[in-house]
C-alpha cells in the first residue's frame, strides 16, 4: 500500500452511515412483477456472481487471455434494470460488461467461449471480455473506452424514435464516465431531442484508484440532471427492486416520448478494479464493512423471508445457476479457436471484403 | 558510476530528478498519484511532491491534455499522462488544433513546455482498444515532437530532454518493454532529439527498427549471424525529429533497407521512413526497401490471431533472407 491513502477506516464507517441513511433502501417486491419474475431475477443475479467469480480463476489459470473486469457486486443494478426492458430494448455497456450481458438475457456459454478467445464466442474470440457484445440479445457491446457508451445509447434511442419504432435504451456506465466531455454532449442531445434512453450511472464510488469525491465537487450524480433538464434520481445500487422500480418509471417516461432520465445506482466496489488489481491504493480492511450489503445475499434473504419462498427452494436456484456457469467453462474449453483464416473477417462488411480480396488485399 | 535497472524504473527516476530540478514541473493523469501509476512508473513521486504537483484527474483526456497546454502556456511545465494510449484519441482537439499549433498561430509569442506520456503497443491480449501505437499520426502533424525510446538509458535520457523541451513532446513507451533492463549512469544527463544509436554493427543489411521491434531486430541479427548475414540494427529513438543521417550513412556500407514498426503498416511510420530515405539516398539502395510491419487490422483478442498480427523476430529474419536471396 503507498503510504497515502485516499479512505480510512473512519472515513469507510463514515460512509457507510450515510448510505444507510441517504441511500439504502428496504428490499421490497415491486407490484406487478410475479413470483416466477422475481425468482428469475434472483436466478440471474447468481449467475452473474458464479461467472463473474469463476473469471479470475480462469484468468490466473491462462484460460482467459487479456484484461478481465468483475461485475461482482453490482448484480442488482444490471438485473434491476434490464427486468424492466423488452427484448427488443437496447443496452449500451462499459468495460466491466460480463453483468449487462446475462442481465439481458446472453448466454454463459457464448459468453465463457468469448472469454477464452473461441470461436463459438460472441464475437468469434475477436472482443474478449472488455468486447463482448450480445447485438441479438439487444447488449450492443462492451467498450474499452470510459464514457463512449454515451452516444452510442443516444444513437440507438435516435434510431428508435426516427424509425419509428417503440424500443428504449439503458445506457450504462460508471461514474468514472461522468467527467468525460462526451457523457456531458450525450446527455444535453438526448435531452434536447426527448429521446427514449435512460443514462443508469453505476455509481460504484471508485474510478480505479480515485474516489468519486476527488473527481468531482458534488458526489450525487443525479444533481447533474437539473443542468440539461431532465428527471435525475439517486437510488440503492446494492438494491435490485430499487433499481428495477427506478428504471421501470423511466421506462415509462421515455416510451411515451418525454424523453430520457438520469438514473444514479449508488453502490461500492469492494472488490478489484480489475482481475489483477493489487488494490494498492486503498487499504483493503476497509472493504470488509461493505460486504454486508451484498446484493445477491441481500435478495436471497429476502426470497426466504418475504418473498414467500423456501430456502430449498432458492438454494436450489443458485445451485442451478451455478452448474449452467460450471457447463459453461467445461464447454468454452473444448471449445474450437479460430481458425486462422478468420483474422481479416469482418474489417469491413462481407461484401467490400470480397472486393479488397479481388483486388489483393486482406489476403493471408 | 553507473547502476543496472528496468525501463520503469529510470522513468521512475527521471521524473523524481526532474521533479527536483525543477519546481515547476508538474504531472497529472488517471491514477499517477495515490496509485504510482498502474505500471509503477510515478510510484513515489505524491509522497514526495504532495498532491499539488501530482495530481490524480477524473477521467478526462481531453481536460488533461488541455489543461497541459493551459498549464504550459503560463510557466509550468505539466507532463500529462494518458493511461493507455489508446484514448489519447479523446485529447486530440487539444492536442492537434492547439498544442502543436499554438505557437505559430501566435506568431511564436507562447512557449509550450508539456509532455505527453502514454504507454503504447500490443501483446497479452488487450484487443483492439488497449494495443495501438499512434506514432505515425503525431508524426504528421507539424508542431509536435515523438519519442519512442526502448533502453533504460534512453527513456530516462530521453524523458529528461523532453521535460526540460520548450516545445510538446509525445513520449510513448511500450508496456511490454517496462521489465527490460540496462545500464544508466547515477549523474544527470540529457540525450539530444534526432539521434539514431547504431546497436549493432553489419555490413548487409540496415534494420530500421521503431521501439519494442529494436530488440526484435537484435535477436533476429542475431540469428542472421550464424548463417552469416550481418545486420546493421538502428533504433532511432525519436520519431520527430528523425535521424536520416545515420541511416544514409549505414545504407552506404549495406545498400539494404529494412524498416520495422508493431503499429499496421498502412500509411504507417514506415512508409514516411521509407519515402525519405529513397528521395535522399536512392542511389545508394541495391534493392527496394521493405516494411516489416503490423498486420492492417484491429488487434484481436485470441493468442493466435494476435500473434499473427504483431510483427516478430521470425518475419523480419524471412524478410532479411528474402533480400538477400
Amino acid at each position: 500500500m503507498a503510504k497515502t491513502s485516499f479512505v480510512t477506516m473512519e472515513e469507510t464507517l463514515a460512509a457507510i452511515e450515510d448510505y444507510k441513511r441517504e441511500i439504502m433502501q428496504p428490499l421490497t417486491a415491486p407490484e406487478g412483477l410475479s413470483g416466477d419474475q422475481i425468482l428469475k431475477m434472483y436466478r440471474r443475479m447468481a449467475l452473474i456472481r458464479e461467472f463473474d467469480t469463476s473469471v479470475k480463476g480462469l484468468w490466473k489459470q491462462n484460460y482467459i487471455y487479456g484484461l478481465a473486469h468483475s461485475y461482482v457486486c453490482a448484480e442488482a443494478i444490471g438485473v434491476g434494470a434490464c427486468a424492466a426492458l423488452r427484448d427488443s430494448d437496447f443496452i449500451t455497456s462499459t468495460h466491466r460488461g460480463h453483468g449487462h450481458t446475462i442481465a439481458k438475457g446472453g448466454d454463459v456459454k457464448k459468453m465463457m467461449a468469448e472469454l477464452m478467445g473461441k470461436y463459438d464466442g460472441y464475437c468469434l474470440g475477436k472482443g474478449g471480455s472488455m468486447h463482448i457484445a450480445a447485438v441479438d440479445e439487444g447488449m450492443l457491446g462492451a467498450t474499452g473506452i470510459v464514457g463512449s457508451g454515451m452516444p452510442i445509447a443516444v444513437g440507438a434511442a435516435l434510431s428508435s424514435k426516427v424509425l419509428g419504432k417503440d424500443n428504449v435504451v439503458v445506457c450504462f456506465h460508471g461514474d468514472g464516465g461522468t467527467n468525460q466531455g462526451v457523457w456531458h454532449e450525450s446527455i444535453n442531445l438526448a435531452a434536447t431531442w426527448d429521446l427514449p434512453v435512460i443514462f443508469l450511472c453505476e455509481n460504484n464510488q471508485w474510478a480505479i484508484s480515485l474516489p468519486y469525491k476527488k473527481a468531482s465537487k458534488n458526489p450525487r450524480v443525479s444533481d447533474r440532471a437539473i443542468g440539461y433538464g431532465i428527471p435525475g434520481v439517486t437510488v440503492d445500487g446494492f438494491n435490485v427492486f430499487a433499481v428495477y422500480n427506478a428504471v421501470a418509471k423511466a421506462v415509462e417516461r421515455a416510451r411515451s416520448g418525454n424523453g430520457p432520465t438520469l438514473i444514479e445506482a449508488k453502490y461500492y466496489r469492494y472488490i478489484g478494479h480489475f482481475v489483477a488489481d493489487d488494490e494498492r491504493y486503498r487499504d483493503m480492511a476497509t472493504n470488509a464493512p461493505w460486504t454486508a450489503f451484498d446484493p445477491v445475499e441481500r435478495m436471497c434473504r429476502f426470497l426466504v423471508e418475504n418473498g414467500g419462498f423456501s430456502e430449498e427452494q432458492v438454494q436450489a436456484v443458485y445451485e442451478s445457476a451455478k452448474q449452467e456457469v460450471l457447463d459453461a467453462i467445461e464447454y468454452a474449453k473444448t471449445a474450437p479457436e479460430p481458425p486462422l483464416s478468420s483474422l481479416y473477417d469482418g474489417i469491413y462488411s462481407p461484401e467490400f471484403m470480397e472486393i479488397l480480396k479481388s483486388r489483393g488485399e486482406y489476403v493471408l | 558510476m553507473t547502476r543496472t535497472m528496468t525501463i520503469k524504473q529510470a522513468l521512475n527516476e527521471a521524473l523524481k530528478e526532474e521533479f527536483r530540478r525543477d519546481e515547476t514541473v508538474i504531472i497529472m493523469g488517471c491514477d499517477v498519484g495515490v496509485r504510482g501509476n498502474p505500471f509503477g512508473i510515478t510510484l513515489g513521486l505524491y509522497d514526495e511532491f504532495g498532491p499539488e504537483r501530482v495530481r490524480d484527474t477524473p477521467i478526462s483526456e481531453a481536460a488533461i491534455v488541455g489543461a497541459c497546454l493551459g498549464a504550459a502556456a503560463t510557466g509550468s511545465r505539466p507532463i500529462g499522462e494518458i493511461l493507455f494510449s489508446d484514448w489519447i484519441t479523446i485529447g486530440m482537439d487539444q492536442l492537434v488544433n492547439q498544442i502543436a499549433k499554438i505557437r505559430y498561430m501566435f506568431g511564436g509569442k507562447i512557449n509550450v513546455p508539456l509532455v505527453i506520456r502514454a504507454p503504447v503497443g500490443a501483446g497479452g491480449g488487450q484487443a483492439a482498444q488497449h494495443s495501438q501505437s499512434f506514432e505515425a499520426w503525431f508524426s504528421h502533424v507539424p508542431g509536435l515532437q515523438v519519442v519512442m525510446p526502448i533502453t533504460p538509458y534512453d527513456v530516462k535520457g530521453l524523458l529528461k530532454t523532453a521535460i526540460r523541451s520548450n516545445d510538446p513532446v509525445l513520449f510513448f513507451e511500450h508496456k511490454r518493454g517496462y521489465e527490460i533492463r540496462g545500464e544508466v549512469p547515477e549523474e544527470d544527463y540529457t540525450i539530444p532529439f534526432g539521434e539514431a544509436v547504431v546497436r549493432r554493427e553489419g555490413a548487409d543489411v540496415t534494420i530500421v527498427a521503431i521501439s519494442i521491434m529494436v530488440h526484435k531486430a537484435l535477436a533476429a541479427a542475431e540469428s542472421l549471424n550464424q548463417m552469416g548475414i550481418k545486420c546493421e540494427v538502428i533504433d532511432p529513438r525519436t520519431i520527430y525529429p528523425f535521424d536520416y543521417d545515420t541511416v544514409l550513412q549505414s545504407l552506404d556500407k549495406t545498400h539494404r533497407l529494412i524498416v520495422t514498426h508493431e503499429s499496421n503498416r498502412r500509411s504507417g511510420i514506415g512508409a514516411e521512413i521509407v519515402s525519405q530515405v529513397v528521395e535522399r539516398g536512392f542511389d545508394l539502395l541495391d534493392d527496394h526497401p521493405v516494411i516489416v510491419a503490423g498486420l492492417d487490422v484491429p488487434m484481436p483478442y485470441n493468442r493466435q490471431l494476435e500473434a499473427m498480427v504483431i510483427p516478430s523476430e521470425e518475419k523480419i529474419k524471412n524478410a532479411v533472407l528474402k533480400l538477400m536471396d
